[in-house]
């Protein structure tokens, strides 16, 4: 009730939120997959993110109780709500909205204010996921962060605004657009309009700031929209930039990059005389960095909810120790910052009306993040089958996305923030049962391949009309069993062939309604939307 | 995620043979040594259509590239001329699916190496 | 006549005498496997550049036989010693009967 939202906020104040000792010659902020996300939102954190092979059982593959005992966590406390699933719409309730660029402004300057030098570096997923972003192709969120004044930026879903539009946005940045694994295409050399790494000297330590952008670019989004260009993880590459930097006097080497967790703890174990690896695109938030050798990897959360602040003693070309913190940015406690509110509201006042429009209302918990269907994606899959006559349905499993609480409005704009892309097409297609089995084969052994290397970082693909189980630890080809069309509860038949809708498919051509239109018709004609539990998908050996 | 995409994870038993016979023909049946020659290819395909693949066999007068998941094995034969500073080459390949990609060297005193790489052809789609 | 072939190479303008460099070349080709079908469900002829070869002064660098899992606009890289200043000559068979081909010069210096 009201009496415990204001207990709370009395007892967390922006001063708890920022407190810092100031530690060592050198300070890195990073934020990462903002996902557009300008203005407060809820964002629920994952109840399923399982880790396979060497990941099993450590972070970020712990959640709920887990997670909380592990970083000394009380129930109920700010980092229960910032960090864990459990109770989440009666701590949202109490602890309000969290993100909001201009709140992110007011801590980057505090943090400025400490150490007037500390770097600002962005790591990707920043020009993608809402409906200004889209109608103004990533201007409105580029006008926003040059505001902030980066220093350095790495890239992914930046590249679905297609090339053309990257590139000029690109030349104009007033910062760092950084990619080592950024090649092109046609002759395998490296990108020209994307540079290796760029040098700082902070606080008199060389700093070398190597980017790596997403390495399956082409695989998880549709390469024809940036056919000059090719990525991958590139270990060899990253090995030889580091001996670069380290050869002209680099002190420490950070990597900007947007591998996902797994991946970069990996790379860290190939590469030699990395320092610290800012980590982006799993969407995970870590209170402490993980330490690979003698490596620093670091995890920032997602949606514009966290910065991470990492003071360094660099001492004799050396890093001699470290401190971080995790900020959460609980937006009805940190001061927003009235020259970014304002220059935020300039970029949504052309469009103020189409976002704040009513659809309908939610009766449960809208969310998305989770290694299966969360209630936003069993919506859009029960909307795809409801408004495009389906058996079975298909969503994207990507990791972005806000929450809805129970009783909210849901306007266009909440639509757009779980929908938005440049390949919104809701398509519908014929599918054999043994293709649907392919299919979910192929996507759960790029979550769930026992080699990071071959994780794309994605959540699986959401499913509806169907159910499944789903043994992890199994190879490809024999994870998936117990395919049920849930309309007749019969089992899948390989050789018959089921009429399929979805959407976001990588490829060229697809046609069909924009999948936010079906949703918000789907919303709209239902009023207010209810969402059963998810118990479609059976998940064994975890 | 590629509605539609004809991927397949399986492939056809005798696609397999026809790679086997395809280098027995070019080995004349004669043993074939691992080592001695370098396959480099990704472990994923950005795109089946267009894979990268190196290969490298100090001493080979020529290499051979087969693609054991294709319905035509057959990749290409590099044969390195006098001038070649190095028995070097790369291209890029068509893939039909995950699978095998083999490189045959031909030895200077008519022995032979083989190396081998899986490259996986994945659907893709689904991003964080 | 195949249309819109465009043959292209990256070579260094000049090397030491005995100098290893390293040739890229690419050529713009559909390379039409002959596994295709067109939409009356006809197979689609195969159409492909069959032989590459690279010379210098006329010894031979490099001689490849390309197949049909050769992809769309064949690309080739490989290194050549250069022992004296002269011309790289590329070739390019089309399983049609014809032959495209282009040269570079190199000084040593
Ligand atoms: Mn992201
Ligand atoms: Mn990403």
């Amino acid at each position: 009730g009201n009496w415990s939202r204001l207990a709370a906020k009395q007892s967390l104040t922006q001063d708890d939120l920022l407190q810092f000792d100031t530690y060592g010659n050198v300070s890195l902020i990073h934020i990462t997959d903002i996902h557009a996300q300008l203005k407060p939102i809820y964002f629920r954190e994952p109840e399923i993110n399982l880790g396979v092979g060497d990941a099993f059982g450590h972070v970020p593959h712990v959640t709920g109780a887990d997670f909380r005992k592990l970083y000394g966590i009380a129930d109920g406390s700010p980092s229960a709500y910032a960090l864990t699933y459990n109770d989440f719409t009666a701590m949202a309730q109490t602890y309000g909205r969290v993100g909001g660029m201009d709140r992110v402004s007011t801590v980057i300057n505090s943090i400025r204010a400490d150490r007037p030098d500390a770097l600002l570096l962005d790591g990707g997923d920043t020009w993608h996921g809402s409906y200004t972003c889209h109608h103004t192709q990533g201007q409105d969120v580029v006008n926003v962060m040059n505001a902030l004044k980066p220093d350095a930026m790495t890239f992914h879903w930046e590249f679905t605004l297609g090339s053309d539009r990257v590139n000029e946005i690109v030349e104009g940045l007033p910062f760092a657009a950084l990619g080592q694994n950024i090649f092109d295409a046609e002759w395998d050399e490296p990108a020209e309009l994307f540079k290796p790494y760029k040098f700082f000297e902070r606080g008199g330590v060389n700093i070398a700031v190597i980017g790596q952008a997403f390495p399956y670019m082409p695989i998880a989004n549709p390469r024809w929209m940036f056919p000059e260009y090719s990525f991958g993880i590139r270990d060899e590459n990253m090995q030889a930039m580091v001996d670069e930097v380290r050869g002209m006097g680099a002190e420490l080497v950070v990597v900007l990059s947007h591998n996902g967790f797994d991946v970069d703890k990996k790379m860290a174990g190939k590469v030699s005389g990395i320092d610290v690896i800012l980590s982006g695109h799993t969407h995970d938030a870590l209170p402490e960095p993980v330490l690979v050798g003698d490596t620093i990897i670091v995890a920032s959360g997602s949606n514009g909810k966290f910065i991470s602040r990492v003071d360094l003693d660099v001492r004799d070309g050396k890093m001699m120790g470290f401190q971080t913190k995790l900020i959460p940015i609980f937006s009805d406690v940190i001061a927003p910052d009235p020259v970014i509110t304002k220059l935020i509201d300039e970029q949504r006042a052309p469009y103020i009306n189409e976002l704040t429009e009513v659809i309908g209302q939610t009766d449960s918990l809208l969310y998305r993040r989770g290694n299966f269907n969360g209630t936003w994606d069993d919506l859009i899959c029960q909307a795809l089958i409801e408004e495009r006559e389906a058996d079975i349905s298909m969503s994207p499993g990507v990791r972005w996305g806000p929450s809805i609480l129970p009783g909210q409005d849901i306007t266009r704009e909440d639509i757009w923030n779980v929908t938005s892309m440049s390949y919104g097409e809701a398509y519908r297609t014929e599918m054999t049962g043994e293709f649907i089995k392919v299919i979910l084969e192929d996507v759960g052994d790029n979550l769930f391949n026992v080699d990071p290397y071959y994780q794309q970082g994605g959540d699986m693909v959401r499913i509806g009309g169907m159910g499944y189980s789903i043994d992890v630890f199994k190879p490809q080809g024999s994870r998936i069993s117990d395919m049920t069309l849930l309309k007749t509860g019969e089992s899948i038949d390989p050789a018959k062939t089921y009429q399929v809708a979805g959407w976001a498919s990588v490829n060229e051509g697809t046609e069909g309604p924009m999948i936010w239109d079906v949703v918000e018709d789907h919303i709209r004609r239902k009023g207010t939307v209810h969402v059963e539990p998810h118990e479609n998908v059976k998940v064994t050996g975890a | 995620l590629g509605a539609g995409a004809a991927v397949m994870a399986v492939l056809p038993f005798q696609v397999q043979a026809a790679a086997d016979d395809a280098i027995a023909e070019f080995t004349g049946g004669a043993d074939v040594a691992m080592g001695g020659v370098e396959l480099t290819a990704p472990e994923i395909a950005e795109n089946g259509n267009t894979v990268p693949v190196s290969v490298s066999a100090p001493g080979a007068t020529a290499i051979v590239i087969y693609a054991t998941g294709n319905p035509t094995p057959g990749v290409a034969t590099f044969n390195f001329g006098p001038l070649a500073a190095s028995q070097t080459a790369s291209t890029r390949i068509r893939l039909a699916g995950t699978q095998e990609v083999v490189a045959i060297a031909k030895m200077a005193d008519g022995s032979f190496a083989k190396a081998s790489s899986t490259v996986k052809v994945t659907i893709g789609g689904c991003g964080g | 006549m195949a249309s819109g072939v465009k043959p292209r190479v990256k070579v260094p303008k000049t090397a030491a005498a005995g100098d290893t460099i390293t040739i890229k070349t690419l050529i713009s080709h559909k390379m039409e496997s002959g596994q295709r079908k067109d939409k009356e469900g006809n197979v689609i002829p195969r159409s492909i550049i069959n032989r590459f070869t690279c010379e210098f002064n006329g010894q031979s660098v490099i001689d490849v036989t390309l197949e049909a899992a050769i992809s769309t606009n064949p690309y080739f890289e490989f290194e050549s010693t250069v022992p004296e200043a002269g011309e790289f000559k590329f070739t390019w068979y089309d399983d049609d009967g014809d032959v495209y081909d282009t040269s570079k010069k190199i000084a040593i210096g």
